[in-house]
């Protein structure tokens, strides 16, 4: 029995060991790397192993990291109550609306296609509608709503919003309409008989299982919108900052060292965050 | 059947509304695309023509665009099939509970969920302090398999999590030994769901812009070479490029689900009639 148990290791570790080679090489290295690094010292053209807490020092001792920070959250609370409220509404839709399995299957591809499409292009592909003689302007003036063209669509927080929700909605719909799939349907029906109106049902009944997908679906979005310094970049046209165009910014100015201790500060907050998610969810167990 | 109720037309209004709001904007770079050599970035059009798509054919005009394709191209394939081997292999892993799994795991979970740009900042700063060179081959390679991998396993823990063991204590029953088991009874149930992981590892990798921004070296991938185009480009020849990309895209979405499909058909057909009753 023992030998046995031996083997079934044995043969386990064999069979992890390229995804366990590619995860130490290219995540454990890396971070333990970044790490380090964080305690370096730069010049102007090199930098230099040292440990010395000075980055650390400057990080939180600057206003601008504060400010920073403030505004990642910002942007992943309202991104994150954005793609649940859709995500959600569209995941009910499909799953408890939707009658035939053909349809519902059809209607879910249709939803995550844009998914495996190119980020950055379907960023661009905005700014025929937001720019100043967009889509959304000529409109709006059309119509006799605004005078002159707005100038805050385009290169603002709130195109920055936009393009999070544009992108990341579907990181909502796919782990909620899975889970609203597995659930009972008689469950519903039994609310149903029990003398449960539609909002009842749906408060009592349908969220409080729907959770886990929910969780998982807020713990892709946050990740997403709070790592994120590209989509900040090209739909603030440089005018917003968050921590991920702080990181970038340093990189770009071969300041490794303080890149590495900011990129520090930001998974420790990263990591937090998901692990207060992950005690509302065992992932294992919803795949 | 009962009839609809009111909340079905709401809803469906509202289903409607997002389908356009996630294909909507893709859709007006197409049509600007073919915008009159005199137009510009938005509406109105100025004639139609195919100007800017043979702009991007003119080598000159706008960088490298068929090498940083021909290299993303090149790229996605390997991290494609790199990811479907090495995610069957996790899948089958952890099937059973082996020391360390949990950490691996938690691994897994870490590397779906870590900010990109640190895989970018840490690969860069690893192989330029161990004296390597960066090149999308190599350092990009592994930051893209870092983002690939975990859902490649993410799909094969759903996949193994529904799978019946009966299929493989009856082939078991019947002599077949382990590989055998493997090759004929498991790899074959599970074979549609790998063209899913296959679909991702692809797309995955060919869209990746942060994690091989510091990982790529001197030559770009496409959507690199995308990026640095809208800093300098301001004519629909961006528009053109967005276009191509999209529809090479969706060509390989439909050429996975095509096979997915007939796969399935497949199956159905040479699907055992036991139990059916017929003689």
């Amino acid at each position: 029995m023992n030998k046995l148990r031996e083997n079934t290791a044995l043969k386990g570790w064999l069979m992890v060991s390229p995804l366990a080679a590619v995860l130490f090489f290219f995540l454990v290295l890396p971070i333990i790397l970044i790490v380090i690094v964080s305690f370096w010292r730069a010049t102007e053209f090199s930098i230099i192993p040292a440990f010395e807490f000075d980055n650390y020092a400057f990080l939180f001792g600057s206003p601008v990291t504060y400010t920073v920070f403030f505004n990642t959250f910002k942007y992943a609370l309202i991104t994150w109550a954005c793609t649940l409220l859709i995500g959600f509404t569209v995941a009910y839709y499909l799953a408890f609306h939707i009658r035939s399995l053909t349809w519902q299957i059809a209607l879910f591809l249709l939803c995550t296609i844009p998914f495996w499409t190119s980020n950055i292009i379907r960023m661009i592909s905005w700014i025929p509608f937001l720019g100043r003689n967009g889509i959304a302007n000529s409109a709006l003036l059309s119509w006799g709503v605004i005078d002159e063209p707005l100038e805050w669509l385009l290169f603002s927080d709130f195109a920055v919003i936009l393009a999070f929700v544009h992108l990341y909605t579907l990181f909502m719909v796919v782990p909620i309409f899975n889970t609203m799939m597995r659930i009972d349907k008689s469950l519903i029906e039994a609310a149903r008989d029990a003398g449960a109106n539609g909002a009842q049902i749906l408060w009592n009944v349908i969220i409080p299982l729907t959770k886990p997908g929910i969780m998982i679906g807020t713990i892709f979005v946050v990740t997403l919108v709070m790592g994120d310094f590209i989509t900040v970049r090209f739909m603030s046209g440089s005018q917003s900052a968050n921590v991920g165009r702080l990181i970038s910014n340093d990189i770009a100015l071969l300041q490794y060292p303080s890149a590495s201790a900011t990129a520090i500060v930001l998974l420790v907050t990263v990591l937090i965050t998901i692990g207060i998610l992950l005690r509302f969810v065992d992932i294992r167990k919803e795949l | 059947m009962e009839p609809r109720p009111r909340s079905f037309y709401v809803l469906t209004a509202f289903f409607t509304v997002f389908i356009l709001f996630l294909y909507g904007p893709t859709i007006t770079i197409g049509i600007l695309s073919f915008q009159g050599e005199g137009g510009g970035l938005t509406f109105p059009m100025r004639g139609v023509s195919l100007h800017w798509f043979y702009d991007l054919f003119e080598q000159q005009a706008v960088g490298d665009i068929w090498g940083s394709f021909r290299r993303s191209f090149l790229l996605g394939l390997m991290v494609m099939i790199v990811t479907v081997v090495v995610s069957v292999m996790g899948g089958l892993a952890f099937r059973s509970k082996f020391p360390g799994s949990n950490i691996l795991f938690y691994l897994i979970i870490t590397s779906l969920v870590i900010p990109s740009i640190l895989i970018s900042l840490g690969v860069g700063l690893l192989f330029s302090q161990s004296g390597l060179e960066v090149h999308w081959s190599t350092s990009g390679f592994g930051a893209q398999l870092t983002w690939t991998l975990p859902f490649g396993l993410l799909i094969m823990f759903a996949v193994f999590n529904r799978f019946d063991k009966s299929y493989e204590e009856a082939a078991r029953d019947l002599g077949a030994s382990p590989w055998q088991t493997l090759r004929h009874v498991v790899l074959p149930i599970i074979a549609p769901s790998l063209i899913g992981v296959a679909l991702f590892g692809f797309t995955l990798s060919y869209d990746e812009f942060a994690r091989t921004l510091l990982t790529s070296g001197s030559y770009n991938t496409l959507p690199l070479e995308i990026f640095g185009m809208t800093t300098n480009v301001t004519s629909p020849v961006l528009y053109a490029l967005g276009t191509l990309t999209t529809v090479f895209s969706l060509v390989i979405i439909g050429v996975f689900l095509c096979v997915a499909l007939i796969m399935n058909r497949r199956k159905s057909r040479q699907a055992s009639d036991a139990g059916k009753g017929d003689l």
